[in-house]
């Protein structure tokens, strides 16, 4: 178990650093010189050049790649090039906003898909079951900025029953600001884990050993709730594990929409103003939480299903 | 049969069995009968798809959810289990009739600890924590699981499938229950695997004093550990007898073909398995008259178109289902 852990914690930190590797060429790659976006386009020659020497840009690319990761270590992730703040503080103060809406998301959209999946499969065929399956493919085929801008529209803008744009303050007033962003980015997951947990719980209950609690005269209930919603949900964990990285992305929509602060704000705006060190910044915080999301629910199903807990 | 019924523990009587498939009926049970006085076992053999496992099924209540029983009644102790409500029958089950299943690898939840299962059927009972803990400990001492304490502990992948099947037996029988249903359970086995658990089920069913029903494809399985037996064929009972008359004088035609396939009796060990020449009847559309017809090697012109009746065979309560019973039939065969 232990060296599970470790030996996925090495890896993702070989994940991470191909990572930066391949951010340091792709944003070479992107046209348009940093230098140049700083000063401004009236800036002279020389004095591109000295930005360019005291940014390190001058120097070859792998040499740039190994001082990043030589900083990196001592936990500096450069600064910005704009305001001269340390990038790790600016990152970190955005990173809570993102990961409260995207926890947000998933709590709600996963509770809601488990207990509509199981009451699908108990229930086979009842037109809950049906409408359940049709209003599950729809929402998982439109995109959740889209959601998130019907959302805006018809919620903030039309009922005013949320406010339209920021993050709110204090427990409640934060929660009043997620409830449109964390709907328009769970909506989707919703229907995706209903399906699982459904064709999950349809297997299970036709399983033997659920055969077998029955011949024992075990009530339905305990059947279903301490034998077999242990092994339904394994895919759905799974699932979610995997998909932490399409929240991500639906939570950069999101946040720009709903105009909230956070690492989808931040990163949109260090790419159009090329702005370097806090786009790999927020690149490598994101990364890291996404491979730490994958452990996460590896170990949640390793806590759930012994058979996995001994494969680890 | 009726002069025995005080003495009975189950009857299963005219018993009628159909599944849904397709929009099409299955008569998969036809008017079956079934003696079980207490503490006696009783075989049920047959080849694949005779109805073996619904008959089963049906004693416990767990038909698949296209069946119907159309006719018939399953008296057991006082009751017709054919007529219980879901809430009524769950009363019964595993209290009074428990089962075993044919596959010890997927019949126990692989997330719960064995422990924890002994001590969820025990859910009926007023008995404190520790002392469903003892109780299911000992069990396990009961079927062979050494260190049994601390295998409480351990999940139905940490045992083998001969491990699994004895923790299955326990508990079935944790709750001391008058009529064990066992549905082959040997045939996932391996045959050193089977020997050990045929033993065992013998012991603890001299132990415990409960009735046994017992599904096997095995005949030499069936007359090592049965008392009587049932021969199934296509959904109906063709012969029924005490264990003795059933192997040294099969009376239907079918289960001497049966005897002849079996590989105990078989001079050259072969790695096909005899079979009965033909397949079974549609039980969509089962055949007039008797129902072995098409495969019989002695079928004359009567089994055309009259159903045989259960005539006596040679022996006490020796039953068998063939025109070449009736006396007044036998010169034309
Ligand atoms: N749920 C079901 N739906 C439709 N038909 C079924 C169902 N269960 C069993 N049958 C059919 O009923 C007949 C009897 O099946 P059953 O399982 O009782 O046979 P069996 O004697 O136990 O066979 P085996 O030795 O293979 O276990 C078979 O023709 C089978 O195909
Ligand atoms: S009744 Fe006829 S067909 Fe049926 S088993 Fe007897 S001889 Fe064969
Ligand atoms: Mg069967």
């Amino acid at each position: 178990m232990l060296i599970f852990v470790l030996r996925r914690l090495a890896l993702s930190v070989a994940i991470v650093a191909i990572a930066v590797v391949l951010l340091n060429a792709m944003l070479h790659l992107v046209p348009g010189d940093p230098t140049v976006m700083i000063l401004g386009p009236r800036a002279t020659p020389e004095l591109i050049e000295r930005t360019r020497e005291a940014m390190g840009l001058d120097r070859p690319f792998y040499i740039q790649t190994l001082t990043f990761f030589g900083n990196l270590l001592r936990g500096d992730m450069g600064v910005d090039v704009f305001t001269g703040r340390s990038v790790a503080s600016i990152v970190f103060s955005q990173l809570p906003y993102t990961l409260t809406l995207i926890a947000a998301s998933i709590v709600w959209s996963a509770a809601l898909g488990i207990v509509i999946g199981c009451y699908s499969a108990f229930r086979r065929g009842s037109w809950i079951d049906l409408s359940a399956g049709v209003l599950s493919v729809s929402t998982i085929s439109v995109p959740s900025f889209v959601m998130a801008l019907y959302g805006l529209l018809i919620f903030a803008v039309g009922l005013r029953w949320f406010p339209a744009v920021g993050a709110g303050t204090g427990f409640w007033g934060q929660a009043h600001y997620l409830v449109l962003p964390a709907f328009a980015i769970g909506i989707s997951w919703v229907g995706y884990i209903a399906r699982v947990v459904r064709a999950s719980m349809l297997e299970i209950l036709g399983a033997n050993h659920v055969r077998m609690a029955r011949a024992f005269g075990l009530t339905e209930r305990r059947i279903v709730f301490s034998y077999a919603l242990k092994i339904a949900v394994l895919p759905a964990v799974t699932l979610i594990g995997t998909g932490v990285v399409h929240l991500f992305s639906a939570a950069v929509f999101a946040e720009v929409i709903f105009s909230r602060p956070g690492i989808g704000a931040l990163i949109v705006n260090a790419v159009n103003e090329r702005n370097y060190p806090i786009v790999l910044g927020c690149i490598l915080v994101t990364t890291i939480v996404i491979v730490l999301a994958t452990l996460v629910s590896d170990l949640v199903n390793a806590w759930l299903d012994p058979r996995i807990r001994e494969a680890l | 049969m009726s002069e025995m019924t005080e003495t009975t523990l189950l009857s299963v009587h005219d018993l009628s069995i159909d599944f849904f498939r397709s929009g099409a009926k299955l008569h998969a049970l036809r008017h079956v009968d079934l003696e079980v006085r207490p503490g006696r076992i009783v075989g049920i053999v047959g080849e694949s798809g005779c109805g073996k496992s619904t008959l089963a099924s049906s004693l416990i209540g767990l038909l698949a959810g296209n069946a119907e029983i159309v006719s018939g009644s399953i008296e057991f102790e006082g009751q017709d289990l054919a007529r219980l409500s879901t809430r009524q029958m769950r009363a019964v089950r595993g209290r009074r009739i428990s089962m075993v299943f044919q596959d010890p690898m997927t019949a126990l939840n692989p997330v719960v600890t064995i422990g924890r299962q002994m001590i969820d059927i025990q859910y009926r009972e007023k008995r404190s924590s520790a002392e469903k803990r003892r109780i299911a400990a000992e069990m396990l001492r009961t079927v062979g699981i050494p260190d049994a304490e601390s295998r409480l502990s351990a999940y139905p992948h940490q045992f083998s499938g001969g491990m699994r099947q004895r923790i299955c037996i326990g508990m079935a029988l944790l709750m001391e229950p008058a009529l064990l249903i066992a549905d082959e359970p040997t045939t996932a086995l391996d045959a050193t695997l089977e020997v050990q658990v045929i033993k065992l089920l013998k012991e603890l069913q001299q132990q415990f004093g409960c009735a046994i029903v017992f599904v096997s494809h095995h005949l030499g399985t069936v007359a090592e550990l049965c008392d009587e037996v049932v021969v199934m064929y296509a959904g109906e009972v063709v012969e029924r007898g005490a264990v003795r008359d059933i192997f040294r004088k099969p009376s239907h035609p079918y289960t001497q073909a049966l005897l002849e396939c079996d590989p105990a009796r078989i001079k050259t060990p072969t790695r096909e398995l005899p079979t009965i020449p033909g397949t079974l009847p549609d039980l969509a559309h089962p055949p007039k008259g008797c129902i072995f017809r098409e495969r019989c090697p002695k079928a004359f012109a009567r089994c055309e178109v009259e159903a045989p009746a259960d005539y006596a065979a040679e022996g006490a309560e020796h039953r068998a289902r063939c025109h070449l019973l009736d006396g007044k039939a036998r010169g034309t065969a």
